[in-house]
């Protein structure tokens, strides 16, 4: 098989060169990080005034970690670490509890992602002659943008329709022959089943390729799709905070997903004991920025669980390359390849007065897509008897849960007492779905 | 003269009718009229019954979701255009209906019109004038 690279240098690193490359950058984001308050706090209480206290890689240890929270608590500018007048992107993320994080970029800083993004697109085999259909969504949610910069600096034709309009979809992919798809599992599954509603066969559609992410799936999915549309898929691995896609990503050989580790130094930390974990050993994935300027992030737990598989590529890359993902140590739900916190619904509910305080979060399959039930409970003393009233505060409670989750859910009333008691949040959520 | 309507919140679950229903009748409370407003997952029990007061406070003691609503109930003549004839005064003096429902009477030749008006006062006051029979709560015990 023909292994093409994009960064030939530093993709085909040999482990010292790549640990030597990493430290250097190491000292230069921990600098950077001191120019933010809420890091020079931090740091100084670990001993470190400035980038010569990191003398080798070892020193990582010194550092403690960042979480989702703080960067909630720095929200909106803690983390800031240039003048304003440098960053030319802001990215935000939905927070736990409704506060957001963000994510400022410079313009180096894009350009650093993009190159990600192309060396991810070429590892897999495109590159210019391809025509990628992107069907993530744009906006705030990094999947979109992120590979589309990618996949124009390849070369290739990008098709920007982002999420949704099947049909439309569809009808596009036969009309300029796509060739590489990049969308959700549970999206590619749903469009098969509608191709045939469009008077189309999969047959007569050109696709080569797809990128499958944002959303856990099994290697019996992958199969599954490759049969139904006679394609290769790709893994793909990102998030917000670490810029977006192209953290991690399947070469042509399928074997887990290659970390780029000249742009971030991946851990897998026990989410117990906090101990670094070999290869093989399922814990938490843990990330340090090497080459953001505008919001350097260190030891940034993701809460996210894989492992590290074992032993070289046949493609040379050094990049370790990590597992499917196996798990969450929290709570966080994904729903149509949406990151969706318990608590971002409750506190929704929490501020609506005609409804009880007690809820129940129900997923649910609907064809190949997943579908959110919200049930909640009438609160007894704002009853006033009339229907109109009611049907208007089930669309109430709908319109603003999409304001704070960006998905429609159904919403189910009943009457109180109904629904089950519970203290803790994760037994609130009912999950029938069947696994990807 | 205002009556009062009991309006219930009900999800639609097998038996849950038969449950508000079997509780009234345990209590030795009467419905007089009844009507179902409903929607795909609940629906809203509007009744009328002969001891309001006390149906709330078992209804409430039950768990029930239930409210009070003021509405007028009107005895008309059986016979075809009796109601026709009633909407034509309300409509004639600018009486808006929220909903309505009817009952035939079983101890006379009248029916039973339950409105909810959108301003009760204004159509009491055009009822009166033009002599249009409204119920009484007393009247409620003997229909």
């Amino acid at each position: 098989m023909e292994i093409k690279y994009w960064n030939k240098e530093f993709e085909t690193l040999d482990k010292q060169s790549l640990k030597k490359l990493q430290l250097a950058r190491l000292k230069e984001t921990v600098s950077h990080a001191l120019r933010t308050p809420f890091y020079k706090a931090r740091l100084k209480k670990a001993g470190i005034n400035g980038p010569e206290d990191i003398k080798t890689l070892d020193d990582l240890k010194k550092i403690p970690f960042t979480t989702k929270d703080d960067l909630r608590e720095c929200y909106p500018n803690g983390l800031l670490s240039v003048p304003l007048d440098e960053v030319v992107r802001i990215h935000t993320s939905s927070g736990t509890t409704g506060t957001p994080t963000v994510i400022y970029h410079t313009g180096e800083d894009i350009d650093h992602w993009t190159d990600l993004v192309a060396r991810s697109i070429t590892a897999t085999g495109a590159g210019k002659s391809d025509v990628f259909q992107n069907m993530m969504s744009y906006g705030m949610f990094t999947g979109g943008l992120g590979l589309h910069y990618g996949a124009e600096r390849v070369g290739m034709t990008v098709i920007p329709i982002g999420g949704g309009n099947t049909k439309r979809q569809i009808q596009l992919m036969r009309d300029f022959k796509t060739t590489v798809l990049h969308l959700t599992p549970s999206y590619m599954l749903h469009i098969h089943s509608k191709i045939g509603e469009c008077g189309f066969s999969v047959k007569s559609l050109n696709l080569k390729k797809a990128y499958l992410g944002a959303e856990p799936y099994s290697e019996n999915t992958r199969g599954k799709v490759e049969d139904l549309f006679g394609i290769d898929v790709y893994n793909s691995y990102g998030l917000s905070e670490m810029n977006g896609p192209g953290v991690a990503f399947e070469c042509v050989h399928k074997c887990g997903m290659h970390t780029w580790e000249d742009a971030y130094i991946l851990e897998i930390n026990d989410p117990k004991t906090r101990e670094d974990l070999g290869a093989e050993k399922e814990g938490e994935i843990v990330f340090t920025t090497l080459t953001r300027k505008a919001t350097p992030l260190l030891r940034y737990r993701t809460r996210d669980l894989a492992f590290v598989h074992k032993g070289e590529c046949k493609c040379k890359r050094a990049h370790r390359r990590l597992s499917r993902l196996t798990g969450r140590t929290d709570d966080m739900l994904i729903v149509n390849g949406v990151n969706v916190y318990p608590s971002q619904i409750e506190e929704v509910i929490m501020r609506i007065p005609q409804v009880g305080n007690n809820y129940q979060i129900y997923l649910e399959k609907e064809g190949t897509l997943d579908k959110l039930i919200v049930k909640v409970e009438i609160y007894s003393k704002m009853f006033g008897g009339d229907l109109g009233e009611i049907e208007a505060l089930k669309e109430k409670v709908k319109i603003e849960l999409r304001a704070a989750i960006v998905i429609n859910a159904a919403i189910e009333l009943h009457e109180p007492g109904v629904l089950p008691v519970f203290e803790g949040k994760a037994k609130r959520v009912v999950d029938t779905r069947q696994k990807l | 003269m205002k009556l009062t309507q009991i309006s219930v919140f009900l999800e639609n679950k097998q038996g849950r009718l038969y449950e508000v229903c079997a509780l009234l009748g345990k209590n030795k409370i009467n419905i007089r009229a009844l009507t179902i407003a409903e929607s795909e997952e609940f629906g809203i029990l509007r009744i009328v019954v002969d001891k309001p007061d006390a149906a709330m406070r078992v209804l409430k003691k039950n768990g029930f979701v239930a409210n009070l609503t003021d509405i007028v109930a009107v005895e008309v003549n059986d016979h075809p255009g009796g109601l026709a004839g009633i909407l034509k005064v309300l409509c004639a003096n600018n009486v808006n209906v929220e909903y309505m429902y009817g009952f035939v009477e079983h101890s006379s030749d009248n029916a039973l019109l339950v409105f909810r008006f959108e301003d009760i006062n204004k159509a009491i006051k055009v009822l009166s004038k033009y002599k249009i029979g409204i119920v009484g709560k007393k009247d409620l015990v003997n229909l």
